[in-house]
């Protein structure tokens, strides 16, 4: 028999993870440019959409929350104080709910062609990446144009470090939700429920100083309700863009513990991309049977 | 310095497939409340019920055209989406090496909204081609595909022989050491079908591994030097292909 070099073969369908994006990134490109592309075919509308929706979705809670509910007499300059959260939830839930349905919905290329499947949640999450991007484009020219806001490195480096949270947050979600969704179609009905809390889990319709007082005889709750990275991204969208246009006076300023905040929410994050990575490996050698 | 030819070594194998069985599961829980209640029962979750492949094994060496052969059901496909990588095997091995890529049902990642350029380059990078690669080729994927100005017209308005043309055009033109040929022949006319035959075995004369799956007698026998039959997933016979083919016949 031939002496056979086993260290120049591969076991074909596994990868390396997510760590397998980097050699695939062409593919990645394209995969992206396709949903991109593909997203208002056959609208006629088109790209308006994107802007469409979120305005309406500010006119009716400022309308509702700020209005009826009187708390645009309590938060100076309250429509930018909305508009820069709502901006960072809307980028939360729609990228979660793009990579949950990541794996089944491209059931025809999983069943059939191998390729690292760490790509679909990625391409989805980065889909819905540039689909937030008409929105920040929107919230920077509001806040230049109607509150006189002036970017600084400050506000440059908030937004950059709210951004990586929540994306790199999802993606440790989105590897996970994704991964069981392919098994269980359940996950895609927790998924909607996460997604209704995170919309009011953070402060974007409120402050967090209302959350503080709320629970002051229990302040664990406190401590919880801001170790979220959905919540320390809002706050830091908050200090980037509402904070420099309110007078000193009515600023809210950092929740005492914001750093230790920041620190839990990064230790949750690096929790979530580690077991949902560890999750998706596992669940990923039986794709092409489950779907 | 080109050194002088060195002594022929022994060919190294491509694919490698060492007593590998696969089990397919019947019934799986397809909610949670489904697997909960199996859990109660003390059923099995995934039952491992329908053994597809039974210790199967095999190597498929460099340069070689391997036909595997049996009747439906029998485990071929299952085998072939083995070594893709699509599927993974419950016992056993398989290995591979060199960039394997399969016409397993070409044209799997098109999409219907997109032009047939559009297409083409993601199809092409899907198959492991990077973008300089696809637009070198470009002009000689179209042209194998005969589709012409079509290229730029959206897929879904093509008739179906010009999706599947182009579809196979894309997957043949990309540069690799092992084919995988899942019975994606019995598309086009017959002028089409004669050209992709010609294409296959000019790869095969290249050196490029192909292991195909098909019930075209005609086409096997061309193609393919060795046959692998396979019965309800075990391997009955391995050897010349025309002995293969008498094998198959008797089942």
């Amino acid at each position: 028999m031939t002496q056979i070099d086993y260290s120049a073969f591969d076991t074909p369908g596994r990868g390396r993870g997510l760590l397998d994006l980097f050699r695939y990134r062409y593919l990645l490109r394209v995969l992206i440019g396709k949903s991109t592309s593909l997203r208002y075919r056959n609208s006629v509308l088109g790209w308006f959409w994107s802007y469409v929706r979120p305005t309406v979705q500010f006119l009716v809670y400022y309308a509702i929350v700020g209005g009826v509910l009187g708390i645009d007499r309590r938060i100076e300059s309250f429509p930018l104080y909305l508009f820069s959260g709502i901006v960072v939830v809307n980028l939360f839930n729609e990228a979660f709910a793009a990579a949950t349905r990541s794996i089944v919905g491209n059931k025809a290329l999983v069943r059939k062609i191998y390729l690292p499947r760490e790509l679909f949640p990625i391409s989805a999450i980065v889909g819905a990446f540039t689909h937030f991007l008409p929105q920040l484009a929107v919230l920077l020219i509001v806040s230049v144009f109607l509150f006189g806001w002036i970017p600084s490195m400050t506000t440059v480096a908030l937004t950059l470090g709210a951004l990586a949270l929540v994306l790199l947050f999802i993606m440790g979600i989105g590897l996970f939700f994704s991964a069981v969704n392919v098994r269980f179609r359940d996950a895609t009905n927790i998924v909607d429920i996460v997604r209704t809390i995170a919309t009011w889990s953070s402060p974007i319709l409120y402050t967090w100083i209302m959350v503080k007082e709320a629970t002051s005889s229990v302040p664990w709750i406190f401590h919880l309700y801001m170790c979220n990275p959905v919540t320390v991204a809002v706050e830091m969208f908050h200090h980037a863009f509402w904070e420099p246009v309110v007078a000193p006076e009515h600023r809210h300023g950092w929740p005492p513990e914001m750093g230790w905040y920041a620190v839990a929410s990064l230790g949750i994050i690096v929790f979530a991309i580690v077991v949902g990575q560890i999750v998706f490996r596992r669940c990923e050698r039986t794709f092409a049977q489950d779907l | 310095m080109p050194r002088t030819a060195s002594v022929p070594t022994q060919p190294q194998p491509r694919i490698i497939v060492e007593n590998v069985s696969k089990w397919f599961n019947k019934r799986s829980a397809r909610s949670m409340k489904d697997a909960f209640i199996a859990i109660i029962r003390r059923q099995p979750v995934r039952s491992k019920q329908f053994q597809a492949l039974k210790n199967v094994s095999f190597t498929i060496n460099e340069g070689e055209s391997v036909a595997v052969m049996g009747l439906n059901g029998s485990g071929k496909s299952t085998t072939l989406k083995l070594v893709s990588g699509v599927l993974e095997p419950d016992e056993g091995r398989v290995l591979t090496r060199g960039r394997v890529a399969g016409l397993i049902e070409v044209g799997a990642g098109f999409h219907p909204d997109l032009t047939g350029r559009e297409n083409v380059f993601l199809n092409a990078a899907i198959l492991g081609m990077s973008e300089k690669e696809t637009r070198a080729r470009f002009d000689e994927i179209v042209a194998f595909s005969e589709i012409g100005d079509f290229i730029d017209q959206e897929v879904k308005n093509y008739s179906s022989g010009m999706f599947m043309r182009l579809a196979f055009s894309v997957a043949i033109h990309v540069a690799l050491d092992v084919l995988l040929v899942d019975e994606v022949l019995a598309v086009g006319d017959a002028p089409f079908r004669a050209k992709c035959n010609a294409k296959l075995k000019e790869l095969a004369a290249q050196g490029v591994t192909m292991m195909v799956v098909s019930h075209s007698r005609g086409q096997i026998k061309q193609l393919c030097t060795r046959g692998i039959v396979i019965r309800k997933g075990e391997v009955v016979f391995d050897g010349p292909i025309l002995e293969a083919l008498d094998v198959l016949e008797k089942q």
